[in-house]
């Protein structure tokens, strides 16, 4: 593995617009968010060659705060992993951990600011891409609330469950990049007032005093025993600092895995059908007609694509929706109440990030199932649509561990507070 | 083991629904895989009924011609062109 750890798939300069906030700053944007002129390639051989014409609202937004961006970071295939092992560029190397993986899918983006590539990064979380490399990486990640940052020029994977977020080496400059990137905007309908002058950075002032942190007892007892020990130890930190610690219970969750992994890869297989290499990526060469050639392009997918795809469509297919697809959806309103119920009880909840340590490169492409369950902790949060951060707990084994904490709908403030308190 | 177990012909089937061209090892080695994959699945299940609270509402704008990509902008990526459009294969 080379010194540069494979961060970036494409390496750059991009100019700001204007001074603001983040002028000197250096940014790593990953590499499924458009960048006018510089290649944009979902870290797939499909989109090797593909230049985006207009930036992403997010890009812009960096640009005029008077953000540098300094490359395109590696990601997993269309964002379809948790080990960016599926990029076609190569996996990333975790700066924290030789020979072990970065993370995923913005893995890139993580090991870019744990490596001082950059100062600070974009991600995408559709399922825990942004927490998951964090936690791997030992630095800070944000996935924002459903709605509070635009997805204008993000090329989508399953829209209905991701979200643009900052990583960055501490809880402040997270919020410091949040607030530069969230807000309404005209071209994604589905953006939200809140996050107009939010002031995210102002609440990482670590006033933990008398909030109730609830812990969610399922996601801690699936996680490895020398992950729930440093765990604990952040949670009595938080508990030392005058928070209230009480034990949640989920009835839903055990059923978040399967109902997130069913609705991701159908959402997939509708929003990966645009690669038809006729307006961009690899053509499949116009021998034979539209259905052959159409196939033929997308032989340039790689394996974990092609499985969600094939899987998303079979879930959406006469005879199986109703079985997987309308059954997901249910599973997704349960978690989402039940999540409502918790916020009654505790203003914050906490669990480990990620239930496994940083494996290492090579171990985990074998089996997908085994893959899809490093997820269960951060799944839940996208199809409930809440924010939630990762933020370094300590490290086992030499391994760095990342404690999560989620919050109700539009509560950033409340998640940067409390994670503040471990920074 | 999903009661409703993928063979060989139905990952092909999958495959040619979403127009993906699949070598034969990539069909065997999808075929195990996806009985694992669709029997987790299965817990789906269990999941009883549940009312969704939509809290979606419709986003509106006035229908007017705004400014977009001029027409090399949009044809740049593409393979092939012909007189300023897109150039695909035959359709039948």
């Amino acid at each position: 593995m080379s010194a540069d750890h494979n961060a970036f798939i494409t390496e750059t300069s991009i100019d700001p617009t204007s001074d603001g906030p983040l002028s000197s700053a250096t940014v790593a944007v990953k590499d499924n968010i458009s960048t006018a002129g510089v290649r944009t390639t979902c870290g797939s051989a499909m989109l090797e060659e593909y230049v985006p014409p207009y930036d992403a609202t997010v890009v812009k937004r960096l640009k005029a705060a008077g953000a540098t961006i300094v490359g395109k970071a590696n990601m997993d295939e269309f964002g379809m992993g948790g080990t960016t092992e599926t990029s076609a560029f190569g996996p990333t190397e975790n700066p924290r951990a030789r020979d072990r993986v970065a993370g995923g899918s913005s893995g890139g983006s993580a090991a870019a600011v744990a490596a001082g590539k950059a100062d600070l990064a974009l991600g995408t979380d559709t399922g825990g891409s942004i927490r998951n490399p964090a936690a791997f990486c030992g630095v800070v990640g944000l996935k924002p609330t459903y709605g509070l940052v635009s997805r204008y020029g993000l090329i989508a994977y399953a829209n209905s469950l991701e979200q643009i977020g900052p990583i960055a080496p501490s809880v402040e400059e997270t919020a410091a990049l949040l607030d530069v990137i969230a807000g309404p905007d005209d071209h994604d309908a589905t953006t939200h007032q809140a996050g107009a002058n939010a002031a995210y950075a102002a609440a990482a002032d670590g006033a933990v005093d008398g909030m109730t942190v609830g812990v969610l007892r399922s996601l801690r007892e699936g996680a490895d025993q020398r992950i729930v020990d440093v765990f604990e130890e952040s949670v009595a930190e938080l508990e030392a600092q005058g928070a209230t610690v009480v034990e949640i219970e989920l009835d839903s969750i055990e059923h978040a895995l399967a109902a997130y992994y069913v609705i991701a890869m159908s959402e997939a297989s509708s929003n990966l059908a645009r690669f038809d290499g006729v307006r961009y990526g690899v053509s499949g060469d116009y021998e034979g007609d539209w259905n052959e050639s159409f196939a033929r392009a997308r032989e340039a997918f790689g394996e974990e694509v092609k499985r969600r795809v094939l899987l998303g469509t079979y879930a959406l297919s006469a005879g199986y929706h109703d079985k997987y697809y309308k059954k997901a959806q249910d599973a997704r309103a349960w978690v989402k109440r039940d999540f409502d119920d918790a916020f009654a009880q505790a203003d914050v909840l906490a669990s480990p990030t990620m239930p496994v340590l940083p494996p290492e490169i090579g171990d985990s492409l074998g089996d997908p199932l085994e893959l899809y369950r490093i997820d269960a902790n951060t799944v839940p949060v996208n199809l409930a649509n809440l924010p939630a951060i990762s933020v370094p707990a300590g490290r086992a084994e030499g391994l760095p561990v990342g404690l999560q904490l989620v919050g109700p709908a539009f509560g950033e403030h409340r998640i940067i507070r409390a994670a503040s308190a471990l920074d | 083991m999903s009661e409703d177990a993928v063979d060989a012909d139905a990952v092909r089937h999958v495959g040619d629904l979403a127009r993906v061209a699949l070598e034969e090892s990539e069909v065997e080695l999808f075929e195990a895989q996806f009985a694992d994959i669709l029997g987790y699945f299965d817990s789906l299940d269990e999941v009883p009924e549940v009312e969704a609270e939509s809290d979606l509402v419709n986003v509106m704008r006035p229908d007017e011609r705004r400014p977009s990509l001029d027409q090399d902008e949009a044809l740049d990526n593409a393979g092939e062109t012909e007189d300023g459009y897109f150039k695909g294969p035959r359709v039948s």
